[in-house]
């Protein structure tokens, strides 16, 4: 096999992009409809269908180890069920030592006095405990994080919205918005889906895979406003085809480096909840980037249609001057 | 293509430098170094190196109506001076009211009122005043005064926990304010966070009340308690005791409290009363002689010894069952003060330092199998050359990007190790975005060297671009998250900025040296 690889790949490709773009728009109603459906049912405040950490629901989260010994994981549940404690989760969690314990404090409790009552309790039932993490949080802050996680996700979308409108016009901004919003509420479906739960780290990896989706849209639509400027007399479906096809090895390699490296992190993250959990939403997103970019962003430029004059700002990237050269070339 | 400025090769010769030397102290043991050998290591978030958060609330509202009730005793103390009689003292709004019985003693209460509303001489403008109906008179607090004071508290509290904590000996504890009335309080370590939070949460209040001995136990259990008395529970299982509600000394009048010996040889803390305090003391223990007196913290009797002979000398030992520890965390209390107000623990992360261990284990494997993944597929994807320039930028990269966090002591977090994997792999895209447009250019019938060119202006953009949308992302996690999230932001950020200056930089470099050495007539790449 001939090195280096990338001479592998076609020097051109002709794949049709926007016909099929017509069954992969059902796929995606589809699919974002089923995501919301999951996301928000059963209509559980705060977080319905997703499986909210601590972080979003308020509670206790604890995890504790009584190595060399077992865990007699009934002891701890009936101990916090005495103490009244509601929602009263444990589980087996690593080795038969160590139990993951979940709980809401009682209405009207301090839950940071709670935890400390449950910690003296549960030595004295299970003897010497070593407890490796403890989080709480009050309704006060669970209920901010909360909002704030929301308020961060539509400022992001609205952001990238001003940004795409500022440098490639009002359609572009609105394809790649709509795009944008197609990610995110499937990343939502996959962690309604997959019962992962979802946590600060999932916000920021939302977050992340709006920054990566947003780049790898950019990507096509920068070719997609140079060819319209380059080639004035082809349908617009044509440009969009050509372009999805003269960028596809930058997606391809791009792609393949970024799932390389998430795949690695899921690998060797397996045991560490957070570094699981961001991985599998990353590796989702830049699947559902890549595909979105090409057959959602692009074809809404399609829907809404482009007035040539739009792209023709000669303010950044290619000059007239630099088009026609480009045109006359051999 | 053929010239780079020489600033762009000494800027990019100096940023190697700096990456190296400021990366090295994470590598290799501090002290195979040198002394004068510069830089800190990467400064590692909670959730790596072990610790506790706590996020405390002031409680204003509390503040407000101890703040309230206190101003309401002021009034009272200073018509009794006066000997003006009232009737209807009662706090109401944020004001004090009091109607005077006499209309002829109303000028003169006024005027007394006045001597309350008057600003310390050290204190700024007032934020009290006082209005007249009739025999009716108000003391009110402004609004803007009770805001100004309970924001005060909240600093005020801030160095009562620094003082407490600081005596805790906690490794390097960072103590934040945070917006209106919240405290933010990281303790790194394998410290107690249970001993921690209940150090913190106590008010610290130490009052000295006599015992109201006129009062049977069977009386004080049926709640027949007077008007001038209260009961308290003990601590730690002392005695219940009804004591006066007048308080002789308080903590405030403390000037020295240490970690002493009783004489059965059990811990006990020692104290000594500042000069007011020492003669209100000695005052109080000579008319009580054969009674009884309580010490109380935060409303629960710790002992009531009796009172043998007078005390004058101002200082005293309190006793009642301590451990070393719990008598030196009473010394902490009383050292550091009482709160202002009282606090919430809304928001605790304790994550034990084995945990953290395991976490930097797990990160680290990641980090460096996903970096050397993504550097074989280069160079298997686009060659020695092309693929191993992609390679030097992407090292000196992650050397950058570990010397940036070190020098800024910005925290690396767990999220923000998978940040660093991540702007790792995709740092890339620039290089694959210069790349694939020259090789389209090549195929456009261009020659090599107009290929370069055109491969570098053209992607430029669209790097840009790219990489300012990652920026923005990043500025609102930075504004909206919270501790690791926040590290996360930092590390993408301080990752898009060093991967553009790398990969456009270093590859444009690298790819000139290449081209006036070999004046190729094709790319390897095509």
């Amino acid at each position: 096999m001939a090195w280096p690889l990338i001479k592998h790949l076609p020097d051109k490709t002709n794949f049709r992009f926007v016909g099929p773009a017509r069954i992969a728009a059902v796929l995606s109603v589809l699919a974002v409809i089923a995501s919301l459906f999951f996301t928000l049912y059963p209509p559980r405040p705060p977080c319905g269908g997703l499986n909210c950490g601590v972080d979003f629901k308020g509670g206790t989260v604890l995890e504790l180890s009584t190595a060399p010994r077992p865990v007699d994981l009934g002891a701890v549940r009936g101990t916090l069920d005495r103490l009244g404690f509601g929602d009263v989760q444990v589980q087996a969690f690593g080795s038969p030592s160590e139990a993951l314990i979940r709980f809401e404090s009682p209405a009207g409790q301090n839950p940071a006095q709670a935890v400390t009552r449950a910690r003296g309790e549960l030595v004295r039932v299970l003897g010497p405990t070593n407890f490796t993490r403890v989080e709480v949080v009050g309704p006060k802050v669970s209920g901010e994080l909360f909002r704030n996680g929301v308020t961060a996700l539509f400022l992001a979308i609205a952001l990238m919205l001003l940004y795409i409108w500022f440098r490639f016009g009002l359609t572009f901004g609105v394809g790649a918005v709509v795009a944008l919003f197609h990610d995110v509420i499937l990343t939502f479906g996959l962690f309604a889906v997959t019962n992962l739960e979802f946590t600060l780290t999932s916000v920021a990896a939302l977050l992340t895979i709006i920054g990566y989706s947003m780049n790898d849209t950019v990507v096509v639509l920068d070719r997609v406003r140079e060819n319209l400027r380059k080639y004035k007399k082809m349908k617009l479906a044509d440009i969009i085809d050509l372009s999805v096809n003269e960028t596809l090895s930058r997606t391809v390699v791009t792609g393949v480096t970024g799932l390389l490296a998430l795949g690695v992190m899921a690998v060797f993250g397996r045991g560490v909840g957070e570094l699981f959990t961001f991985s599998v939403a990353m590796i989702f997103g830049i699947i559902i980037g890549t595909y979105s970019s090409i057959f959602v962003a692009a074809p809404v430029l399609l829907l809404l249609g482009v007035r040539r004059g739009e792209v023709e700002t000669p303010a950044q990237g290619v000059t007239r001057a630099q088009a026609k050269a480009v045109l006359e070339r051999p | 293509m053929l010239h780079v400025a020489r600033w762009k090769i000494l800027l990019v010769a100096l940023a190697t430098v700096f990456a190296v030397l400021f990366t090295l102290p994470n590598l290799v043991p501090a002290r195979s170094l040198p002394g004068w050998f510069p830089g800190q290591r990467l400064n590692l978030g909670l959730d790596l190196q072990g610790g506790s958060y706590l996020l405390l609330e002031v409680d204003t509202a509390a503040y407000r109506r101890a703040r309230l009730t206190n101003l309401l005793e002021e009034v009272r103390g200073v018509l009794r001076d006066e000997q003006i009689a009232t009737t209807g003292l009662a706090v109401r709004g944020s004001g004090v009211d009091v109607r005077i019985t006499d209309p002829g003693q109303v000028d003169r209460a006024q005027r007394a009122l006045q001597t309350v509303a008057r600003p310390l001489a050290n204190g700024g403008g007032s934020n009290m005043n006082v209005t007249t109906d009739g025999q009716q008179l108000r003391l009110a607090l402004s609004e803007a005064g009770l805001a100004a004071e309970s924001s005060e508290a909240v600093n005020a509290a801030i160095e009562v926990i620094r003082l407490r904590i600081d005596s805790l000996g906690t490794r390097e504890p960072t103590i934040l304010r945070q917006g209106a009335n919240r405290i933010v309080v990281q303790a790194p370590g394998e410290s107690d966070p249970e001993r921690l939070k209940n150090l913190i949460g106590r008010t610290g209040r130490l009052t000295f009340q006599m015992v109201d001995d006129t009062v049977r136990p069977e009386e004080a259990a049926a709640g027949r308690i007077p008007p001038g008395s209260v009961l308290l529970q003990g601590a730690n299982g002392a005695t219940p005791e009804v004591v006066r509600r007048r308080v002789l000394v308080d903590g405030a009048n403390l000037v020295r409290a240490s970690v002493g010996y009783d004489q059965n040889n059990s811990p006990a803390v020692d104290f000594r009363f500042d000069g007011a305090g020492a003669r209100r003391f000695g005052a109080a223990t000579t008319q009580n002689v054969g009674k009884r007196f309580a010490i109380i913290l935060d409303e629960e009797v710790i002992s009531a010894p009796s009172i043998n002979e007078p005390i004058t000398t101002g200082s005293g030992q309190i006793t009642g069952g301590f451990t070393a520890e719990s008598a030196s965390d009473l010394v902490a209390l009383l050292r550091g003060g009482a709160l202002p107000a009282p606090l919430n623990v809304e928001e605790q992360r304790t994550v034990g330092a084995e945990l953290g261990q395991d976490a930097i284990e797990a990160g680290r494997i990641s980090t460096i199998v996903a970096f050397v993944s993504v550097l074989a597929f280069m160079v298997l994807a686009y060659g020695f050359l092309f693929g191993g320039i992609s390679v030097i930028a992407l090292v000196i990269n992650g050397l950058l990007i570990v010397a940036a966090m070190s020098v800024t002591q910005a925290t690396l977090t767990l999220p923000g190790i998978a940040g660093l994997i991540l702007t790792l792999a995709v740092a890339v895209d620039a290089n694959v975005l210069i790349y694939e447009r020259m090789r389209e250019e090549v195929r456009a019938g261009r020659s090599a060297m107009a290929a370069m060119d055109a491969g570098f202006s053209r992607a430029m953009v669209t790097i840009l671009d790219a990489n300012i949308t990652t920026l923005a992302a990043a500025l609102i996690m930075f504004q909206f998250g919270s501790g690791p999230v926040r590290g996360f932001a930092w590390t993408l950020t301080i990752g898009v900025f060093t991967s553009v200056f790398t990969a456009v930089l270093v590859t444009q470099i690298l790819l000139a040296w290449w081209f006036r050495a070999t004046r190729p007539k094709t790319l390897p790449i095509v």
